[in-house]
């Protein structure tokens, strides 16, 4: 039989994924049809979603499907088994878009895109729960750890913690209760996996939550996770019941004296609650500021108790590590960075998505080959990875391997994943000013220089890109960067100047013509640029002056128009409106 | 307080809010669901609701009031109808969010946290709604639309204000 799957994540559904398969539903049963209709997560590839799967034994997946081309899907590809091949993404032959999928290597994803995330059958028939039984039969906790520990498994939330050393300082730790945290509270701008795997796998997160608490003693267990992923926390409060009506989860799991009791918490929207303290307060009810560290939360954490927080993507690599080895695991890799790491590939880019690949792979090949490099042709100038924690590094260090190592050495972070591409039009001050002025409204004001010091970087910046910029900017900025980060207690705050240091140290001339020429370089700063209408090319179609919302433009019809620099507001709208383009920006 | 009868709750005037409180008493860290599930009745959290947890929870109402400054979650205002959140985050704003806040705005005649008169649209500025690749991306109650530009966000916007 026939089995027909729509991708159905936070993006896909966005992209109308829902219209299709309620689409499909309706025509299949129209027209009675033997074919099963089933839902997916996330397959990676966002840029061509709505994705929709026709599997009679070999796959084909159609890309940018709308209702409107369901018809002809059931008509020639079900019914006379002719696929369409023109909407064809990937198939049985090659196609252009297998570059994609050629280099990644999946390991947290391996199941997202494949199965049903509202079925465990699903998952359980993807060796799901397998590692779980393997370890309660074979394994002691210490074997667990020592596993953990072989596999050179680092903490994928930002920090790059061994994971294995993590799990033994809390196995050591002594409390007559313990406590798994999985971290899913996932703030960065730019970044969206742990949404993914949440949303696609939700068994694999809950299977590594069940190792952990199993290595470390602990019998009760939270997910913390954004109020803004409605579907993730829906899927997960799905796969939680399942996973109790199964006896995986809850009293004596698979029969053994193991207990665990997994909640889900929502936050309630602070990036400061990613970090681990603060995190803990708020589960506990209170504002989420951060502690100061020691005792770190392996001996003292939630209710004061030991506690061991990972990351979603941290968790989901354990049952595979666990079932395929953690030599399987350490051979991938460079020799600090094992393994593999999920980014999000957004931005200035052609083909945006989820992509998961092995440490040590190069910008380069993630923006060219994978992403299938910039948008429009124009031209890749820079990567922003690690969010608002991060930094930006230059195209011309584009044969930089990405591992933790490499990454540290630029002075941006691996962070959780977010990778934003910007071609030729991003202005790097522009970019900095926007992380500072995230960092700066999510300071929980706790350190004096996180909190001011942030609010006064903030304002240089906007100055410069306002066109008041002032020598000595840079230099001021510099010296309360490195101020910010020597005096500040938790991870925002240390990491916050990142955007702002990188951006000065490749791209210082950027800020130079700002301050000096009083010009933006990528004709972004709207201050900055000014619009003036080519008189050879404008044939006075009065498009420009009709569109103008101040009416700046003057001009008679058939003749050369001309705006008033004092009225011109910047807006943009007659540049984006003229078809001659007679209107320069510069 | 120990809550005596349903014709307690009645009088209190926390219809369907009293469930999730009862589900919620006695528990550590029971402060934020308490807030979110006044949210969820009231679309904001009233001063009767701050006073009335306060009680159940032990905590005095100032602290309880530095809890919900704190998270951007909370409310202490009525919302509108629909709220429309827009994303600022990174994959957006080096896709040109700020043109589709343009338009909102010109659409709705409304800035950041502000509500229209009447009381349909609340507009708000969000850090990331995880949908990068089809940035620029805004949220209408929990229906997300993506891959905007303003003639579709103006589009979408339209058909919101048809509805009513």
């Amino acid at each position: 039989m026939k089995k027909i799957t729509v991708g159905l994540s936070t993006c896909g559904i966005s992209a109308g994924g829902e219209k299709v398969y309620n689409a499909l539903k309706e025509e299949i049963k129209h027209r009675s049809l033997p074919v099963e209709l089933a839902e997916t997560g996330c397959i990676g590839m966002c840029y061509r979603e709505v994705l929709v799967e026709v599997n009679n034994g070999k796959r084909f997946l159609y890309g940018d499907i709308t209702p409107d081309k369901i018809n002809r899907i059931i008509e020639e590809h079900i019914i006379k088994d002719h696929p369409v091949t023109e909407w064809l993404v990937q198939g049985p032959e090659p196609l252009i878009d297998d570059t994609f999928f050629k280099k990644q290597k999946r390991i947290v994803l391996r199941n997202c895109g494949l199965i049903d995330p509202n079925s465990i059958d699903e998952y359980i028939k993807k060796d799901g729960y397998k590692a779980i039984q393997k370890v309660l039969k074979e394994y002691t906790p210490e074997t667990v750890i020592d596993n953990i520990l072989k596999s050179g498994l680092r903490g994928r939330g930002g920090g790059g913690f061994l994971t294995g050393i993590k799990w033994k300082f809390c196995r050591q730790a002594v409390g007559d209760k313990k406590y798994v945290i999985c971290n899913a509270d996932e703030g960065d701008p730019g970044a969206f996996m742990d949404r993914s795997v949440l949303e696609s796998d939700p068994h694999s997160v809950l299977e590594g939550m069940i190792i952990c608490a199993y290595a470390i003693g602990a019998e009760d267990a939270y997910i913390y996770v954004r109020a803004e992923y409605p579907k993730a926390i829906e899927r997960l409060k799905k796969a939680i019941k399942q996973a109790e009506s199964k006896g995986y989860l809850g009293k004596n799991i698979f029969d053994s004296s193991v207990n665990l009791k997994i909640k889900i918490k929502e936050g309630a929207g602070a990036f400061v609650c990613g970090e681990e303290t603060a995190l803990i307060a708020s589960i506990e009810g209170r504002r989420g500021i951060p502690r100061f560290r020691p005792p770190y939360p392996a001996n003292k954490g939630l209710h004061g108790k030991p506690t061991n927080i990972n990351n979603v993507e941290t968790f989901a690599n354990v049952p595979w590590i666990i079932l395929n080895g953690a030599d399987a695991f350490s051979s991938m890799g460079t020799e600090n960075s094992k393994g593999s790491k999920v980014f999000a590939l957004a931005g200035k880019i052609v083909r945006g998505g989820l992509v998961e690949v092995p440490m040590g792979i190069t910008i380069n090949e993630i923006v060219h080959e994978i992403g299938g490099g910039i948008k429009e042709d124009k031209k890749f100038k820079a990567i922003q990875m690690g969010g608002p924690s991060g930094g930006c590094i230059p195209a011309s260090m584009g044969d930089l391997k990405i591992d933790y190592q490499h990454i540290n050495k630029t002075g941006s972070i691996m962070g959780s994943g977010g990778l934003v591409v910007m071609d030729e039009t991003t202005c790097m001050v522009d970019v900095a000013r926007f992380f500072l002025n995230f960092t700066r409204n999510e300071s929980c004001g706790k350190c004096t220089f996180c909190r001011i010091g942030t609010k006064r970087m903030l304002e240089i910046l906007e100055r410069i890109t306002e066109g008041k910029g002032q020598e000595g900017d840079i230099e001021k900025l510099l010296d309360l960067g490195q101020k910010i980060k020597d005096n500040t207690l938790c991870g925002l705050g240390q990491t916050a100047p990142n955007p702002v240091l990188t951006t000065i140290k490749y791209f210082r001339e950027e800020y130079e013509t700002h301050i000096r020429a009083k010009k933006c370089p990528a004709h972004s700063c709207s201050a900055l640029i000014t619009y003036n209408i080519i008189p050879e090319k404008c044939t006075g179609c009065t498009a420009c002056s009709r569109v103008c919302p101040v009416q700046a433009i003057t001009g008679e019809k058939k003749k050369v128009h001309i705006i008033n620099q004092l009225i011109c507001i910047k807006c943009g709208k007659c540049y984006d409106i003229c078809k001659f383009s007679a209107v320069l920006k510069d | 307080m120990k809550v005596k009868s349903k014709e307690d709750i009645k009088n209190n005037n926390f219809p369907e809010f009293n469930v999730a409180l009862w589900k919620y008493r006695g528990e550590d860290g029971a402060l934020i669901p308490l807030l979110q599930s006044a949210q969820n009745t009231y679309g904001y959290i009233p001063e009767s609701a701050i006073n009335y947890i306060s009680k159940i929870v032990k905590i005095p109402p100032a602290d309880i009031y530095g809890v919900i400054t704190f998270y951007s979650q909370f409310r202490l205002k009525p919302m509108g109808k629909y709220v429309i959140k827009i994303c600022n985050g990174t994959a957006c704003h080096v896709n040109n969010a700020k043109s589709i806040n343009q338009s909102i705005q010109e659409e709705l005649g409304i800035t950041y946290d502000e509500t229209s008169e009447d009381g349909m649209f609340t507009y708000q500025s969000v850090a990331c709604l995880g949908c990068c690749s089809l940035s620029p991306v805004i949220m209408i109650n929990n229906e997300t639309y993506g891959r905007l530009t303003p003639q579709k966000v103006k589009k979408i916007l339209k058909e919101y204000k048809a509805k009513k």
